[in-house]
């Protein structure tokens, strides 16, 4: 009599499963390999690039040295802006959804329409702010360029704050009723301090993804080839000189847009590292 | 056992005993409602002071749904509403006008899974005493210790209050949250089934500190476990369907329930 290891159901599903197996795995490194590949290139075009007057010197015209020093910093003083205006907007949001109106219909509404903001072509959102902010000024700006990097901070911040406050058990929020908290402090005191790691990681991937876009400041800060942090005028950015400079025919240029698109990664790669850490402090805790 | 009995829910209080007892609580004619399921029919109980009313009954009958409606943790949710009388010192804690706030640091609740805050030993309690009193240190130190030995924990964390309270084991946060529960001063504590998630030995830790806890303030508790009930309680209330099927004196219950319905649970032939 044949044992159920011999039956040619479980033959067959062996197989079949082995055929997936191989396909996933096939498919893996597929995908990883591209990974790999950009990482490698992008290491081996920018890392010869790195040096201490990429972060001393200014961008330079063609055919002369310089560094990045006024995108760097038109980049961290713009982030820094859009992060500052869009995290209070998204925690209110997401917390309105989460704690007061979970049960309105108004939070399905207003969470459909964040959905498609955060899918939304970033170089919507530029052109959006172009047209109620620098068309209305007459001129290009670092504000209108942190206005819409912060456009693109708010969804993230709305929805990464919603989904923590809804993963804090309701019996934590009953307890908290319980000693006769009222609604606000067992918001602000007990679930933000329980959903507070998960918040935090939400606005760094927010961060993560501002850092890197380039079609809203093209419509709005625009760049600028010397060094100037007045918000009112043009301001440089690494993600437009990039842009830039990796379109140009000048060698010089070109090394320089490896060299910068290397440090937005690493930025962002160190970012990425911090929130998984923090994501995993909130298991464990 | 009468016939009436059998097919009415009688309410019996023990004549002998009534003079002694104060009616804390009192429920009338409740009725509970999730949407427009009606999920209490009518209820009359009473919690009396200094004692232990116990709430037993097969899982879905009601008795956390009432527990919920004498702090009104119901008013968290949507399309949850109560009818009737419930009152507290002769107060009705139904009425719209009730400070839901006011009213859950007088009737403090212990829930089914601990629930200790998400910070240290020592904020777990003195949170909630912040929340009333503005103390000197030293008086905030004493009544956190106190709060603790009341609940029988202070000996096992007088050296790591500033543990986070997620650190501790099961029954030691059950234990932590009676004693945060304890803190805010209340006139009576709801227990609901809060031995269900804890080994026995935590267990009997906790029947032990209800006994205590009931010279001070009036107890009602929500148990699965029948045993549990006769130990620790000195009325118990039979609920069924929705339905306050029989209410009376623990031994009483125990021994000679009036109801046919209540003698066939305590008897395991169903729930």
């Amino acid at each position: 009599m044949a044992t159920t290891f011999q039956s040619p159901l479980y033959a067959s599903r062996r197989r079949r499963n082995r055929i997936s197996m191989a396909l996933a795995f096939a498919a893996t490194a597929f995908g990883l390999s591209w990974l790999v590949l950009i990482l490698a290139v992008l290491l081996w075009e920018g890392f010869s690039g790195l040096s201490l007057s990429v972060f001393t010197e200014m961008t330079p015209p063609p055919g002369s040295a310089g560094g990045l020093l006024n995108p760097i910093a038109g980049s961290l003083v713009m982030t820094t802006i859009a992060v500052l205006i869009g995290t209070p907007l998204g925690i209110l949001a997401g917390t309105y959804m989460a704690e007061y109106g979970r049960y309105d219909g108004l939070t399905t509404v207003v969470r459909f329409i964040n959905d498609i903001l955060l899918s939304a072509p970033s170089i919507v959102v530029g052109l959006f702010v172009y047209e109620v902010m620098v068309a209305q000024m007459g001129h290009f700006s670092g504000w209108a360029g942190a206005v819409s990097l912060a456009v693109i901070v708010v969804p993230v911040v709305v929805r990464t704050t919603e989904d923590m406050l809804i993963l804090v058990p309701d019996t934590l929020r009953e307890a908290a009723a319980s000693i006769g908290l009222p609604r606000s402090m067992m918001i602000t005191k007990v679930a933000y301090r329980a959903a507070r790691a998960g918040m935090v990681t939400g606005v760094l991937l927010a961060v993560a993804r501002i850092s890197g876009e380039t079609a809203p400041l093209l419509f709005t800060a625009l760049n600028n080839q010397f060094w100037s942090l007045n918000l009112n005028a043009p301001v440089a950015s690494l993600p437009v000189v990039i842009f830039q400079f990796a379109l140009s025919p000048y060698h010089d240029w070109q090394k320089l847009a490896w060299t910068g698109a290397l440090i937005i990664t690493l930025a962002v790669l160190a970012l990425s590292i911090i929130a998984r850490l923090l994501a995993a402090q909130r298991r464990s805790s | 056992m009468s016939m009436a009995a059998i097919t009415v829910p009688t309410v019996t209080h023990t004549p002998g005993h009534v003079e002694d007892l104060t009616e804390k609580v009192s429920v009338r004619n409740l009725d509970f409602y999730y949407g427009d399921n009606r999920a209490l029919k009518n209820i009359n109980v009473s919690l009396y002071q200094g004692k232990v009313t116990a709430f037993i009954g097969p899982s879905g009958c009601g008795k956390s749904t009432l527990l919920r409606v004498l702090n009104r943790m119901y008013d968290l949710y949507p399309n949850q509403n109560a009818t009737g009388h419930v009152t507290l010192d002769n107060e009705d804690i139904l009425s719209s006008s009730q400070d839901l706030n006011l009213l859950r640091a007088k009737v403090g609740m212990v829930f089914q899974k601990p629930t200790p805050f998400p910070m240290t030993i020592f904020e777990n309690i003195a949170f909630g005493i912040r929340l009333y009193e503005r103390l000197p240190k030293s008086e905030l130190e004493d009544r956190v210790k106190h709060a603790l030995h009341r609940a029988a924990l202070w000996e096992e964390v007088k050296d790591k209050l500033g543990a986070n309270g997620l650190s501790l084991s099961g029954g030691q946060q059950q234990r932590l949250c009676i004693a945060r529960t304890v803190a805010v001063r209340p006139d009576v504590i709801l227990f609901d089934e809060p031995c269900s998630a804890l080994d026995p030995i935590s267990t009997a830790k906790i029947e032990e500190l209800i006994d205590e806890l009931k010279d001070d303030y009036t107890i009602a508790i929500v148990t699965h476990n029948m045993q549990q009930a006769a130990r620790v309680s000195d009325f118990t209330a039979f609920m069924y369907l929705g339905e306050l099927v029989e209410f009376g004196e623990t031994t009483r219950i125990f021994t000679n329930p009036n109801d046919r319905r209540t003698q066939d649970y305590i008897t395991g032939r169903f729930g």
